[in-house]
């Protein structure tokens, strides 16, 4: 019994340690990608709070306080501070984000208002007016509401004074733009992916591994015309998964975080026009392109299924890497070179669709490169269908 | 007589894994260092129309991939073959239009139903629906698949899959039928089904060419042979001219003996 056992042991292991690349894929590169993906999102996540600290903002004070005007001063070369009294026009200018700063406000005489014992009812209000959306001014924000949080002295923060009043002026929709855009990027990317990875791998090493491929391959069928066929037709099954986990992330989304209009709370929901909707819909269309394309070339190289999803793994994970990326920036990309690279074009422009920020040039370059590393995908594909080697290699 | 396959000094080698390479080298008794397994060796025959064609030849001694190479699922080193008019090295379209290949390698999608199969076989090969509607009632007749026309391939009996997989090989009336051992594997019934069909394909004008290790299988059915060891033809003709008044299987051990040196 004890030797059966054993038997049976050494023989999972003999499979285990003699296929180098489940090895590699089990072993090694788990730990591996784990140093990688926890490495860029530390850096991501240094490169956003550092974001914006490069950049020139004014703080407008008004009514500065002896006893603050050298720690305001002080707080950072970047940050130029002006006494100078600001109104409801400057205030509006920083809801378009036409001004990069923040407007801070004290009472008049903010100082003599200690001399006497505080009044707990009638404190000091201090305004500081900003844009969260804006990461300049949330940053300087967020320092100079900090460092008046440890003043010492009995006054409040940004207490409103009527129902209309608001300090930070991003507005319901902009900050809807600035969630959808972090977060709905990412989950379609992976709902589309899940999707090519649930038919794809069993759709080409599948039929290698059940002998049905060449079946066809004994046809007068062009070797071209069959990997055209299994992308397209892959593509668009993978689509229709898309879009059903689409229409079901878009809405239950607003459900699950608690933000839909009727509560009270801020609505921000889906204002985006036909255009945007149309290009979503070419882009994500160009992205299950590319994936069929490429799970189809690793399914074509794999022995079987299993080995098939060995393969997928690392890829699926670089792909689901390059869906946390909006997170850590501050919109799309501007530099057009990034649109030429697979999966990250069609993110990035997924993320300026959903931050208001759309531009056509991007999503040409994104939907015409896809085009063309798809055309390639066939090209390599037919290459393997006609390869004795990858089609009957066992 | 009118030749339809001409086989020109087709060679095909293989690349062997190391433990493989060692096996051989065991097996040769020396340390050659050799990485290439030579599995079909300038191979040149002709098979005429209308006429069956046996390879024979043991187990390894390259039936299989001399087949393949016909077939276009892999290419030769070397050498060409022109069948019909299309060479498999320069036309491989044009060749498997012309021929319907059937090996127990090839296998049908459990998922689907005959009756889908032969409808999808004769688009890919461009047979019109009509003349598709008309060869799949004969076909199926002929060979008792009408009553499990919509029985999904999972669900039917081996023999049925098999008599399938021919009449799916054939969909497209192929002038030239390429069979790999075509009675491996298949109960006597089936088996029988098969040769008999393949008679009655050679009565039609098609022409066969088929491999096997059964002698009788070559005795019944092939107007000419050609034995094939380790790769090379040795002897290719009539089985009159073949046989040399001896029977089949003598003849064969003999000429192994020769290819051999007396040492097997």
């Amino acid at each position: 019994m004890k030797s059966n056992t054993w038997t049976i042991i050494k023989k999972e292991f003999a499979r285990f340690f003699g296929d180098r690349q489940l090895l590699f894929t089990t072993v090694i590169l788990p730990g591996l990608l784990i140093y990688i993906v926890y490495s860029l999102m530390g850096s991501g996540i240094q490169s956003m709070i550092s974001e914006g600290a490069d950049e020139v903002v004014t703080m407008r004070v008004e009514n500065m306080p002896e006893s603050l005007a050298p720690v305001l001063n002080s707080i950072d070369s970047n940050l130029v501070v002006v006494e100078q009294p600001f109104t409801d026009e400057d205030i509006a200018l920083l809801e378009d984000k036409e001004l990069n700063a923040v407007l801070l406000r004290f009472p008049a005489g903010f100082d003599s208002l200690f001399a006497a014992p505080a009044d707990p009812t009638a404190l000091p209000n201090v305004e500081i007016y900003y844009n969260s959306t804006n990461n300049a001014s949330s940053r300087v924000y967020m320092i100079v509401s900090s460092m008046l949080g440890n003043y010492g002295r009995p006054f409040t923060v940004n207490v409103p004074q009527n129902e209309e009043q608001r300090f930070d002026q991003a507005t319901d929709d902009s900050i809807g733009a600035m969630i959808w855009s972090k977060l709905l990027p990412m989950l379609i990317i992976m709902m589309l992916f899940s999707g090519v990875m649930a038919i794809a791998p069993s759709s080409i090493a599948g039929e290698k591994e059940r002998g049905t491929i060449a079946t066809l391959l004994v046809t007068p069928m062009r070797r071209n015309e069959l990997a055209l066929g299994k992308i397209v037709s892959l593509s668009g099954i993978a689509l229709l998964s898309g879009i059903s986990s689409f229409i079901g992330i878009a809405l239950s989304l607003p459900k699950m975080i608690s933000m839909d209009s009727g509560t009270g709370a801020p609505d921000l929901g889906f204002h985006y026009t036909t255009n945007d909707y149309l290009v979503l819909l070419l882009v994500i269309f160009a992205s299950v392109l590319i994936m069929a394309s490429a799970v189809s070339l690793l399914s074509a190289l794999a022995k079987d299924v299993k080995n098939a999803g060995t393969m997928v793994t690392p890829f699926m994970l670089v792909v689901m890497l390059c869906g946390l990326l909006p997170m850590f920036q501050d919109g799309a990309s501007t530099n057009l070179v990034v649109y030429l690279i697979p999966f990250y074009n069609s993110i990035e422009v997924m993320t300026a669709v959903f931050a208001h920020e759309m531009t056509w040039t991007p999503v040409i370059i994104t939907i015409v490169s896809d085009v063309v590393y798809t055309a390639i995908a066939v090209w390599g594909l037919t290459r393997m269908f006609n390869s004795e080697k990858v089609m009957f290699s066992k | 007589m009118d030749e339809i396959l001409k086989v020109n000094g087709l060679s095909k080698t293989f690349t062997l894994s190391r433990k493989q390479q060692k096996i051989e080298q065991g097996e040769a008794g020396v340390a050659s260092g050799k990485r290439i397994k030579v599995a079909v060796d300038n191979l040149t025959f002709d098979a005429y129309r209308g006429e069956i064609f046996g390879l024979l030849g043991p187990n390894g001694a390259g039936k299989t991939t001399t087949l393949r190479m016909l077939s276009t699922l892999i290419k030769p080193d070397s050498g060409d073959a022109v069948l019909d008019g299309c060479s498999i090295v320069g036309d491989p379209e044009g060749v498997r239009s012309k021929i319907g290949f059937l090996t127990s390698e090839l296998k049908l999608e459990d998922f689907f139903t005959p009756n889908y199969l032969f409808d999808f076989f004769s688009q890919l090969h461009h047979v019109d629906p009509v003349t598709t509607a008309q060869r799949k009632a004969r076909m199926f007749e002929r060979f008792g698949i009408d009553k499990f026309a919509e029985v999904k391939v999972a669900n039917l009996s081996t023999g049925m899959k098999q008599k399938l997989s021919l009449v799916i090989s054939l969909v497209h009336e192929p002038e030239v039928i390429i069979f790999d051992e075509p009675t491996n594997g298949l109960d006597v019934l089936t088996a029988r089904t098969v040769t008999d069909y393949l008679q009655e394909l050679k009565g039609e004008g098609k022409t066969i060419i088929l491999s096997t290790h059964i002698f009788s299988l070559v005795e019944r059915l092939c107007d000419r042979v050609g034995i094939i060891i380790d790769g090379r033809m040795t002897n290719c003709g009539t089985l009159d001219e073949v046989c040399n008044g001896m029977t089949l299987e003598d003849r064969f051990f003999e000429i192994y003996k020769e290819q051999k040196g007396g040492d097997e």
